[in-house]
This record gives structure tokens, C-alpha cells and sequence, in this order.
């Protein structure tokens, strides 16, 4: 068995084209998730039984099942129903990549609603409180309060969605899509050279982790700089008086 | 359940489901205490090699895992072998493949928790088993670990929910689970929306039935609930 680092560099090109569409696909899906989770979450703490059910049983089903059979379900299943086959849906469903963005954002929509769910009930109570106090009508608390405090609190544990996402966006190869996975399995069938082609293909996922890590770092010190504001004035004011050091 | 008669065969899938996902915890809780246990080590180098399983591990995707081992596995064997002088094909059972793909994986989160259970106890708990002259294995063994259970069982129950799922990726490289057997029985009936549904059905069972024992055991191991008096 030999090592062979040539291999790595003669089809990182084509490596890096495949990780362009995990990318995009991660993107789009994690766009679409974000917008359909919200109205979800909200729905999923309405006081009223009735509501909540469609939500949670959507939550479960998602949640509850792998994502291979939910993109197996979408691409191979939908071809079960001439009904389907007929309609104008089948522009879409017949292509294995809105196949795969479709399934990929209902499945990170029902992880993210059940995050941000938790985000908004551990929003104190004092703050609603005080924002029912200033005669704030619902909608406009659910706007101004509930939704970005909920944001600022969900932000660590979204991003640790993102990635997961990103890992499960590597089933995109196992409906034909050329993604960073797919990408190295059509390498691999022509070089048979499998240790190294996935090596690589593993150190470029574990490249955009990084990334993503970042960058939610940042954001999270922006949303959430109510908390990084008192170690700011605390810094001033040991600059004026060196006894408050400490 | 009939299913045109592939009820079954989805049936004799999801019981190599649960066969691969119940040998996969096995493993992957012996990786998950030994990438512990590196973690918290003394020794830099072991603290360095826990974290480079940690991070790799977690940062690629378990399906990259599954094919790596399966197709990565084999040529590193025949390698071995050519070492040795034995130069016929050697392929990978995709069961083994599976096992240890998804037990590496599980050992990588597996760490963690564990890792944040033994960090929870408190260091009295190590120091007086020091006073009574134990080993640091010992008190490890002994002491530490029967608590460690408690403590980490929640977090567990997760990763085995999510271990349960994972277990559908095997089906990429051939072994006949519950969700290639959905497909076999989609090809011949032309029927993938029954078949993946029904397949989907009973992976949510499994997940109540899993999410129900870790229920009775995080019950059974807190002594309040279990009804012991102190």
C-alpha cells in the first residue's frame, strides 16, 4: 500500500467544485429551514392543544427517523403517485437536487423549531412581563422581544445545527448529486485510491466546521453584546480608578 | 404486517437495525471512556491525541466515515497483507464496517459526555479514596465510574437516538438493514412511498422503544425515583 499526495492535488480542483455544492446546498436548505422553524416554534408554544399537535407530530416524524429515509422518501417516493408524475410538481421532485434541498430543509426545520422552542421559553418572564406593562399588543412583543431574544439565546446551539447539517449534506451523494461525498466516490471509482481521496475530501468538511464555528462566534458576540457590555464598562472604569481592579 | 409480502423482510432488516446499533454502543462506549479518560489524562500527549479524535471525528460526516472504513479498510488491509506476503482481495464485512464506523463516531460524543460527567463529581470524591490508599485506577474503577453512569445517561440517551438513525448509512455500502431491505422491496413492487414509509414507521418505533429504556434506566439509577431511602 502506498501513500500517494499526488492523487490529492491532481483532483483537489474537482474536490473543491464538490464542496461548492455542499456549500450550496447547506445554504439554501439552511435558509428555508430557519424561515419555515420559526413560524413552527411559535406554533409549538401556542397555549392552545390544537395547535401545538400539528407541529410536534411534524417535529417527531423529522426528528424521530433517519434523514436517508427522508430523502429516499421524497426522490424515490414521490414517483409512486401518477397524480404527482402528472402535476407541475414533478419539474421539481424529478430532479435529485431540489429532491435533496427539499428534504434537508424539513429536516433541519423541525431540529431548529425545537431549538428555538426552547430558546423562547427560557426567556425570562420578567422581560414579557415588562413588555405587557408597556402595553405592547402580541404581535408586536412576539416581533420585538420574543423573536431576537430568542435569536441571541438559540445562536450557540444553531450553530452546532449547521454543522450537523452540513454532515448530513454528504447524503446528497446517495441520490447522484456531485456534493464534496459525491464528488469523491466518482473520483474513487476511476483512481481506486480511496484512503487518500476521502482524506481529503474529510479535511475540507473539517475545514468549513472551522469556518462555521468562526463565524458563529462572531455573530454570537453581536447579538448577544448585552453580555460582553458590562466587562466593557467595567474595563473604563478601572482605567479612571486602578482600585477597581480585580 | 403483510406489505405484499415484504412485511418480513423490512422486519428481518430492522432486526440487523438493532443488531448493528446495540454492537456499536458497546463499542463506541469503550472508545467514548478511553477518549475520556485521554482527555483528563496527566500526560500532554494523551490530552493531544484526544482532542484530535474529538475534532476530527465530529467534523466529518458519518457517511464519509462509513465509506472510508468500508473501501479505505479493505486496501489497508491488503496492504498489511502484502506485507506479510498475501496478495488475494480482502473485503471488509459491511457489518464490521459498519460496527466500527458508527462506534467511532459514537465514541467521539461519547467522550464528551463522559468527560463532563467525570469533571461534574466532585475532587473530594477522588481524595478520599486517595486517603484510603486506592490507586488512581482503582478509585477510577470503583469510585468514579459507578457514578459517572448517572450522571452521563441522559446525554447517552441522545447519542444512542442518534446512533439509531446513523445506522440507515450502512445501507450505502450493501448490508442488508432496514433500509435496504425498503429498497429491494420498493425495486420489486414498484412501490418506494409504502416501502420508505413503512421502513420510517418503524424506525420512529425503535426510537420510542429506545427513548422509553433510557427513561426506566435514568429512573432506575437515581436512587430518589427508584424509591431507596437515603
Amino acid at each position: 500500500m502506498s501513500w500517494d499526495w499526488s492523487i490529492i492535488w491532481q483532483y483537489l480542483p474537482r474536490l473543491l467544485d464538490g464542496a461548492l455544492l455542499t456549500l450550496e446546498l447547506v445554504a439554501i436548505s439552511g435558509l428555508i429551514g430557519f424561515a419555515l422553524a420559526v413560524p413552527l416554534a411559535l406554533l409549538r408554544v401556542s397555549s392552545n392543544p390544537w395547535v401545538r399537535a400539528l407541529p410536534f407530530a411534524y417535529i417527531f416524524f423529522f426528528r424521530g427517523t433517519p434523514l436517508l429515509v427522508q430523502i429516499f422518501l421524497i426522490y424515490y417516493g414521490a414517483s409512486q403517485f401518477e397524480a404527482i408524475k402528472q402535476s407541475v410538481l414533478w419539474n421539481v421532485l424529478s430532479q435529485p437536487y431540489w429532491c435533496a434541498i427539499i428534504a434537508f430543509s424539513m429536516n433541519t426545520a423541525a431540529y431548529s423549531a425545537e431549538l428555538i422552542r426552547g430558546a423562547i421559553q427560557a426567556i425570562p418572564r420578567g422581560e414579557l412581563e415588562a413588555a405587557e406593562a408597556l402595553g405592547m399588543s402580541r404581535p408586536l412583543q412576539v416581533r420585538r422581544i420574543v423573536l431576537p431574544r430568542a435569536f441571541g439565546i438559540v445562536l450557540p446551539a444553531y450553530g452546532n445545527e449547521l454543522i450537523l447539517m452540513l454532515k448530513g449534506s454528504s447524503l446528497a451523494s446517495t441520490i447522484t448529486l456531485l456534493d464534496l461525498t459525491g464528488m469523491a466516490r466518482t473520483i474513487i471509482a476511476r483512481t481506486y485510491t480511496p484512503l487518500e481521496i476521502f482524506f481529503a475530501a474529510g479535511m475540507i468538511y473539517l475545514l468549513i466546521s472551522a469556518c462555521f464555528i468562526g463565524g458563529f462566534r462572531l455573530l454570537e458576540r453581536r447579538l448577544n453584546r448585552y453580555q460582553h457590555y458590562r466587562h466593557h464598562i467595567a474595563h473604563e472604569m478601572t482605567d479612571i480608578d486602578p482600585r477597581l481592579q480585580d | 404486517m403483510d406489505l405484499q409480502g415484504f412485511g418480513h423482510l423490512l422486519l428481518a432488516g430492522a432486526w440487523m437495525t438493532v443488531k448493528l446499533a446495540l454492537a456499536s454502543l458497546c463499542v463506541g462506549l469503550v472508545f467514548g471512556l478511553i477518549g475520556a479518560s485521554a482527555k483528563l489524562s496527566r500526560f500532554g500527549i494523551a490530552r493531544w491525541l484526544g482532542m484530535l479524535y474529538t475534532t476530527f471525528v465530529r467534523g466529518i460526516p458519518e457517511l464519509l466515515l462509513v465509506l472510508t472504513i468500508y473501501f479505505g479498510g479493505s486496501m489497508l488491509l491488503m496492504g498489511i497483507g502484502g506485507w506479510f506476503g498475501y496478495d488475494q482481495y480482502i473485503e471488509v464485512n459491511a457489518f464490521v464496517a459498519g460496527v466500527a464506523a458508527l462506534s467511532i463516531a459514537f465514541g467521539a460524543y461519547a467522550t464528551e459526555v463522559f468527560r463532563a460527567a467525570i469533571q461534574e463529581l466532585p475532587k473530594g470524591q477522588w481524595e478520599s479514596a486517595y486517603a484510603l490508599g486506592m490507586t488512581r485506577g482503582k478509585t477510577f474503577f470503583r469510585i468514579i465510574l459507578p457514578q459517572v453512569w448517572r450522571l452521563a445517561l441522559p446525554g447517552l440517551g441522545n447519542l444512542f437516538q442518534v446512533l439509531l438513525k446513523d445506522t440507515a448509512l450502512v445501507s450505502v455500502v450493501g448490508l442488508d438493514d432496514l433500509m435496504r431491505q425498503a429498497y429491494v422491496a420498493s425495486g420489486y413492487t414498484k412501490e418506494p412511498f409504502t416501502f420508505y414509509m413503512a421502513a420510517a414507521f418503524i424506525y420512529l418505533g425503535l426510537t420510542i422503544i429506545a427513548t422509553t429504556i433510557t427513561m426506566l434506566l435514568e429512573r432506575a439509577s437515581n436512587p430518589v425515583t427508584r424509591g431507596a431511602r437515603a
